[in-house]
């Protein structure tokens, strides 16, 4: 027999459509999955047993009637708890939100149901979004599927472990720094931030808004692909969503074909700090993408240097503004509300009861670089680099096509290495933050292991701004010459659990 | 650069409406100090001559037509408030006594 979790979302949305099997067999399957080994990985902060049923059932009910499904239609999917959910809980991995129902959907959400997905439920994740390891979550931590001692990667680190763990072959993540894709590369799995403003923000709790962007998470180039189209599109609620059609990501991810495709490798991510077998498997990537007809050249971006500095600048600072609606006043806790209390005095009490550390750190620097007398040096100096670091892309993008780099520096480090060392953590996404300063759309696949440690390592493929379509062309041929190479998908190799 | 105090991070505190513990001010300034240090340096790179960015897309105010729509109900709305009365939010005192 068929294990139903083992499939790719493609597969299983075929299956179902010629009636080899139902939805609700593919939800139950991965309901049980869920139920037998997420205790070990903890993915999930909640999942929606009901929910997922009855949307299954929806969709077995429609293709009873003879109704035309969708692509994706019956394929369960995991959420992470950043958008919200009507009647189910969303966190944002913090104990500010905890309890919260929602009375509506975010527009990703609504796609999401639209398109006849199902929702197993909410995944577990940095809190606000501000992380690499997902150890930042109030609800504890995430383990990698591949080491369960090790992190999934963050601040997306329940979505990434769901995939890698066969609880789900569909998952949703956001990325303002890196949050899709490093946990992608970590856990050896397909991640996509798209172009910025591509997927629609309204509903989706706001972390750093110039730079938050919601995106496709999978197994494999194909089902990220078939994502992307179902949750793209201009959103009339979000007022900075693209009124562009979305790129044919689908058929891209179809064709595969890179030949006379003009690579780059940004020359300034490597050296110090890269991990010796990170650096085998992407220079491996590169001689892959040679062998399949690409044109691969050396660029230089120098202002990529310069782009940590100015994102823990951008990012903090309009955390700084966003986070300030937590105030314990219409929703989400209240804490110290005695009667003799000030409403300063109980939202300042409610704040410091409910965000964790990272959050208040990230509070307070971008509260220190919006003050008077410190704004023109940090916040000012951050958005001029911005703009250099938009020029770097655009020359680049001038001579090539795509830029390749690996996805983070070191494969998954072990749980509580680099918690309270912010820096050491902020590391991790060294080599995504610059397509999120300029909006670009990135992806990050699977290239290999490293021979030292033996986990995944990610490569990253960063396109223009609106190009998304040629991140998929290129991970699609990528995938098809390292799947056959090794003779199966990379997480074959991952460990059952 | 001067490095971040206990008592700098006891002012941010108070603008951040954070009620901080004692013992994060210590632990607080240590980590700001190593990170402000660490990000100081975009002040190095960019000229008088570089405009700054503060969006990836070239947008201007987008607007919708002034219409009716349905919306929440008063009830969803109030339906995770701490504290609510005759259909409204309930809140400590904001203004003093005077």
């Amino acid at each position: 027999m068929t294990d139903l979790t083992r499939l790719t979302a493609a597969e299983t949305a075929a299956k179902i459509a010629s009636g080899e099997t139902s939805a609700v067999e593919v939800a139950k399957a991965h309901l049980d999955r869920i139920a037998a080994i997420d205790e070990k990985v903890h993915a999930f902060l909640h999942v929606d047993t009901e929910g997922a049923l009855a949307a299954a059932r929806a969709v077995d009910g429609k293709r009873a009637k003879g109704e035309k499904l969708g692509p994706l239609a019956g394929v369960p999917l995991a959420l992470k708890d950043i958008f919200t959910t009507e009647g189910v809980p969303t966190t944002v991995g913090s104990k500010i939100l905890e309890g919260w129902i929602p009375p509506y959907d975010a527009t990703l959400t609504r796609k999401l149901k639209d398109a006849g997905i199902v929702i197993l439920g909410k995944t577990n994740m940095d809190e606000f979004a501000m992380g690499s390891s997902t150890e930042n979550s109030a609800y504890g931590p995430t383990g990698n599927p591949w080491d369960l001692t090790r992190i999934p990667g963050g601040s997306g680190g329940g979505s990434s472990a769901a995939l890698a763990s066969f609880q789900a072959p569909l998952a949703i993540g956001t990325d303002t720094g890196g949050s899709i894709r490093q946990p992608a590369a970590v856990t050896g799995t397909v991640g996509v931030k798209p172009t910025y403003g591509a997927v629609s923000r309204y509903g989706m709790v706001a972390f750093s808004s110039s730079l938050d962007q919601g995106g496709p998470c999978a197994r494999t180039v194909l089902d990220a692909a078939l994502l992307h189209e179902a949750i793209a599109g201009h959103d009339p609620l979000d007022s900075t969503s693209i009124d562009a059609p979305v790129p044919p990501v689908v058929e891209a991810a179809r064709s595969g074909d890179v030949r006379g495709l003009r690579v780059g490798v940004v020359k300034e991510f490597a050296g110090e700090g890269y991990q010796a077998g990170v650096m085998e498997r992407f220079n491996d990537s590169v001689e892959m993408l040679r062998e399949l007809g690409a044109e691969v050249v050396e660029v230089s971006c120098p202002s990529f240097t310069y782009a940590l500095a100015a994102y823990y600048l951008i990012a903090p600072s309009e955390c700084s503004s966003n986070l300030a609606r937590f105030d314990g006043l219409r929703y989400g806790l209240r804490t110290g509300d005695d009667g003799t209390r000030s409403a300063e005095e109980v939202t300042s009490l409610t704040r410091e009861a409910g965000f964790g550390p990272e959050v208040k750190r990230r509070i307070m620097l971008g509260t220190y670089a919006l003050s008077s007398g410190y704004y023109d040096a940090y916040y000012g100096s951050a958005q001029k680099v911005r703009t250099l670091i938009t020029r770097d892309f655009e020359r680049a993008f001038g001579e090539v096509d795509v830029l390749v780099s690996p996805t983070t520096p070191t494969t998954a480090f072990p749980i509580g290495e680099r918690a309270d060392d912010p820096m050491a953590m902020y590391l991790a996404d060294l080599c995504t933050i610059p397509a999120n300063l300029a909006g670009n759309a990135a992806m990050s696949l699977p290239c290999g292991l490293a021979p030292e440690d033996g986990l995944p390592v990610g490569l990253q493929i960063i396109a223009p701004a609106l190009a998304d379509d040629r991140l998929y062309r290129v991970g699609a041929a990528v995938e098809a010459a390292f799947t056959a190479r090794w003779g199966h998908p990379l997480l074959e190799e991952a460990p059952t659990l | 650069m001067p490095g971040i105090t206990r008592e700098e991070v006891a002012h941010l505190g108070r603008l951040s409406r954070l009620e901080l513990k004692v013992e994060e001010l210590d632990h607080f300034a240590a980590q700001l100090d190593e990170i402000i240090g660490a990000v100081a340096r975009v002040s190095e790179v960019a000229g008088e001559d570089v405009p700054p960015t503060s969006h990836p897309l070239p947008l201007t105010n987008v607007m919708r037509p002034d219409t009716v729509r349905p919306s929440l109900t008063p009830e969803q709305a109030l339906s995770c408030a701490p504290a609510q009365e005759q259909q409204r939010f309930k809140v400590p005192q904001i203004l003093g006594e005077d």
